[in-house]
C-alpha cells in the first residue's frame, strides 16, 4: 500500500503546472489523501495484528515478558493435537448446520413463498411469513444460544414438550450428553440461519422474469420442471453469495458455540474459533492460539478464494454460451 | 428453458384448477413450518413471567400462575440494564457513523480517485472482512493494554469503525466506480474541488446506500460478541450481550431469570428491525435500480 502512495504523491509536483488537456490523467494524483485515515487505521487493526499472530504462532508465550522463538514447534503439535481434528470435524457440521441445509431448504421455501404463496394468496401472507423465517436472524445470536442452551437444558421446554405430547421417555439432557450435544447445535444453527437465504432468495426472485413462469406454466411444466429449469439458474449468482457468506459464517462460528455448550462435554462441539479463544485466554498459550488462529485464517482464505474461482468461471462460461 | 408460446388453454386451465386445493396444503405446511421458527419465542415468553416457584412446580409449559414481574425487574436492576443499552447504543452508533465515513472516504480515493494499486486495496479489504476475529484478538488484546484502551468502549469502536468499513469499502469501491463520469466532469468544470465533489455530488447521490450501510453496521457491530467479550471486563463499559452472557456464564440465574434477561435483551434487536425496515426495503430498491 506504501508504494501505491509514494507512487502517486511523486507525480503531484508536476500538476500544478500542467495544460488543461493532460489534467484528467493526473487527476488520480491527490486521491491518496482521501485513502490516508483508513489505510493508517487499517495497518494498525488488521494488518499489523494479523501479522503478528502469525509471528506469534512460531514462538511460546503466556502473554507475559518476551515470547520465546520455538520455528513450527506449535504447528507439529497442532497437528498431533486431538482436539483440534475434533474441531476441525465438527466444523464439517456446522457446515451442513449453516451452509448445506439452510441453502437447500432456503432455495425450496423462497420459491415456494414466492411463485405459490406470493400469486395465489396476498402478498401480505407471504411477507407474514417471510418474517417468521427470518425473526431469529434479528436477535444477538448470543441471546438465541442462551434461550435455546435453556429449552435443551434436562428441565428445559424441550423435555417438558416431549411429556406432554406422551414421549416423555425420550428425556434427555441433550446439551450434556456428548452424542447429543452436536446434533442439537446443530439444529439450533439452522434455526438461527434460514432467515438469510430466504430474504436474499425472495428478493433475487423478484429480478425474475414473470413471462417465463408463465409462459413455462402455458407449456405445462408444473412446479418443480419450473423450480429446476427457470428459477435456479436465475438466482446462480444469489446462490453463490449466500453459500459463501455462509461458508465463512461456519468457519468462523463462536457466539453459538460459547453460549450453547462452551465446546463440551468433552469437545464434544469445540470449533476452532472457541478452541483458539480457549487456548489464547484460558490456558494462556498464546503461541498455539496464534497457531489454531493462523490455520483457521488459512482455510478461510482457501476456500473463499475456491469460490471466487468457482463463482468466476461459472459467469465466463455463461457469457461463451 | 426452451419455452415457446403456443396458446395451449386447456390443459394450462385444468392445471390451475388442480392446483386450487394443492395451493392450500403449500400454504398449512409453510405455515406450520413459520409457527415452528416461533415456537422458542412462546417459551421464553411463557417463562420469563413465571416465579421461580412456578417454574419448578408446574414446569416449563405451565401458563403461569400469576403475573410475575420480579424476573425482569431482577435481571434489570442485577446487570444495570440502562447502562448496558448505552453502552451498546454508544459502541454500536459510533461504529456505524465512523465506519459509513471512513468507507466513503476510503471508496472515493478508490472507485473515483483510482489510485494506483486500487485492485490490490480493494482484494486486501476484501480479505480483510473475511479474516476470523481470532486471527487479530491477541495482539489488539494486548496493544489495547499497553497504550491504557483495554476495558474501554472507545478500543471497541476503534476495532470495529475498520473492520465494517473493510466491507464497506468493497461495496462502496464497486458502486463508485460506476459512477457516470459526465456528472464529475461539470462538477470540475464549475471549479469544484476534490473535497466540495465528494460532499455536493457523490454523498447526495450516494445517500440510499449510505443508510443501508449505517443499519448495517449498526445491527451487525450490536450483535458481535467476542470482541467485546475480550476488551469489555467490567460491568460498566459490557454491552448488551456480553452481559447476558457473562451472567449466564456465572450460573447465578433460575430459568425465569435467564427468560426474562433474553426478553430484555432482544427487545431493542427487534425494535431497531421494525424502524429499519422501510429504510431497507427502499434503500435496496434505490440501489437496484441504478
Amino acid at each position: 500500500m506504501a508504494l501505491t502512495e509514494t507512487s502517486a504523491a511523486q507525480q503531484r509536483p508536476a500538476a500544478p503546472a500542467a495544460p488543461k488537456p493532460p489534467k484528467r490523467k493526473r487527476s488520480g494524483a491527490g486521491y491518496w489523501l482521501y485513502l490516508l485515515p483508513g489505510a493508517l487505521l487499517f495497518l494498525v487493526v488488521i494488518g499489523g495484528p494479523l501479522i503478528a499472530t502469525v509471528y506469534l504462532s512460531l514462538t511460546k508465550w503466556s502473554g507475559i515478558g518476551d515470547p520465546t522463538f520455538i520455528g513450527f514447534d506449535n504447528y507439529t503439535r497442532l497437528f498431533q493435537d486431538e482436539v483440534f481434528w475434533q474441531s476441525f470435524k465438527n466444523t464439517v457440521a456446522m457446515i451442513i448446520a449453516m451452509v448445506v441445509v439452510p441453502t437447500l431448504a432456503g432455495l425450496v421455501l423462497a420459491s415456494v413463498l414466492f411463485d405459490v404463496i406470493g400469486r395465489k394468496f396476498k402478498p401480505r401472507t407471504a411477507s407474514a411469513l417471510r418474517a417468521a423465517f427470518y425473526l431469529p436472524q434479528v436477535l444477538p445470536v448470543v441471546v438465541a444460544g442462551i434461550v435455546w442452551g435453556w429449552i435443551l437444558r434436562p428441565d428445559g421446554a424441550f423435555n417438558g414438550l416431549l411429556d406432554v405430547i406422551g414421549l416423555g421417555a425420550l428425556r434427555h439432557d441433550w446439551l450434556g450428553d456428548p452424542d447429543t450435544a452436536l446434533p442439537s447445535v446443530m439444529g439450533v444453527m439452522i434455526w438461527v440461519q434460514i432467515g438469510y437465504p430466504v430474504v436474499v432468495f425472495m428478493a433475487a426472485l423478484q429480478r425474475v422474469d414473470p413471462e417465463l413462469h408463465e409462459a413455462a406454466e402455458v407449456d405445462g411444466a408444473n412446479w418443480w420442471h419450473r423450480f429446476r429449469a427457470i428459477t435456479l439458474p436465475q438466482i446462480r449468482p444469489e446462490t453463490f453469495v449466500v453459500a459463501l457468506t455462509c461458508t465463512i459464517a461456519a468457519l468462523k462460528v463462536f457466539g453459538p458455540v460459547f453460549a450453547l455448550t462452551r465446546g463440551g462435554p468433552e469437545n464434544a462441539t469445540n470449533v476452532p474459533s472457541y478452541f483458539a479463544y480457549y487456548t489464547f485466554f484460558k490456558k494462556l498459550q498464546v503461541g498455539y492460539g496464534s497457531a489454531i488462529s493462523t490455520v483457521l485464517t488459512l482455510i478461510i482464505i482457501i476456500v473463499a478464494a475456491v469460490f471466487i474461482y468457482l463463482q468466476y468461471r461459472n459467469e465466463r462460461q455463461d457469457r461463451e454460451v | 428453458m426452451a419455452v415457446t408460446t403456443i396458446p395451449a388453454r386447456p390443459p394450462a386451465s385444468r392445471d390451475r384448477h388442480r392446483r386450487g386445493k394443492s395451493r392450500w396444503i403449500v400454504l398449512a405446511v409453510v405455515t406450520i413450518a413459520a409457527l415452528v421458527m416461533l415456537v422458542p419465542f412462546v417459551f421464553m415468553l411463557l417463562n420469563a413471567f413465571k416465579s421461580p416457584g412456578d417454574y419448578s412446580t408446574g414446569g416449563p409449559l405451565s401458563w403461569p400462575s400469576e403475573f410475575y414481574t420480579k424476573g425482569l425487574s431482577n435481571y434489570w436492576n442485577q446487570v444495570n440494564f440502562p447502562l448496558k443499552l448505552w453502552n451498546s447504543l454508544l459502541i454500536a452508533g459510533s461504529v456505524a457513523v465512523l465506519g459509513v465515513v471512513v468507507s466513503l472516504l476510503n471508496a472515493y480515493a478508490l472507485g473515483i480517485g483510482r489510485v494506483k494499486g486500487r485492485l490490490w486495496i480493494v482484494g486486501l479489504f476484501l480479505l480483510a472482512n473475511m479474516l476470523p476475529q481470532e486471527a487479530l484478538i491477541y495482539p489488539l488484546y494486548y496493544a489495547a493494554k499497553q497504550v491504557g484502551l483495554y476495558n474501554t468502549q472507545l478500543s471497541v469502536i476503534i476495532i470495529f469503525t475498520v473492520i465494517q468499513s473493510a466491507f464497506g469499502t468493497y461495496l462502496l469501491a464497486s458502486v463508485l466506480s460506476t459512477f457516470p463520469k459526465s456528472v464529475l466532469e461539470a462538477a470540475s468544470l464549475d471549479g469544484a474541488g476534490k473535497w466540495t465533489v465528494l460532499w455536493r455530488v457523490i454523498f447526495p447521490n450516494l445517500r440510499p446506500t449510505l443508510a443501508v450501510l449505517l443499519i448495517f453496521f449498526f445491527i451487525w457491530t450490536w450483535n458481535e460478541f467476542l470482541i467485546p467479550l475480550v476488551m469489555l471486563i467490567d460491568n460498566s463499559t459490557q454491552t448488551i450481550p456480553v452481559a447476558l452472557a457473562s451472567l449466564q456464564g456465572d450460573r447465578l440465574m433460575d430459568a425465569p431469570t435467564t427468560n426474562a434477561g433474553a426478553l430484555i435483551s432482544l427487545i431493542p434487536a427487534v425494535l431497531f428491525f421494525i424502524i429499519f425496515q422501510r429504510t431497507l426495503s427502499r434503500g435496496i430498491t434505490a440501489g437496484a435500480e441504478k
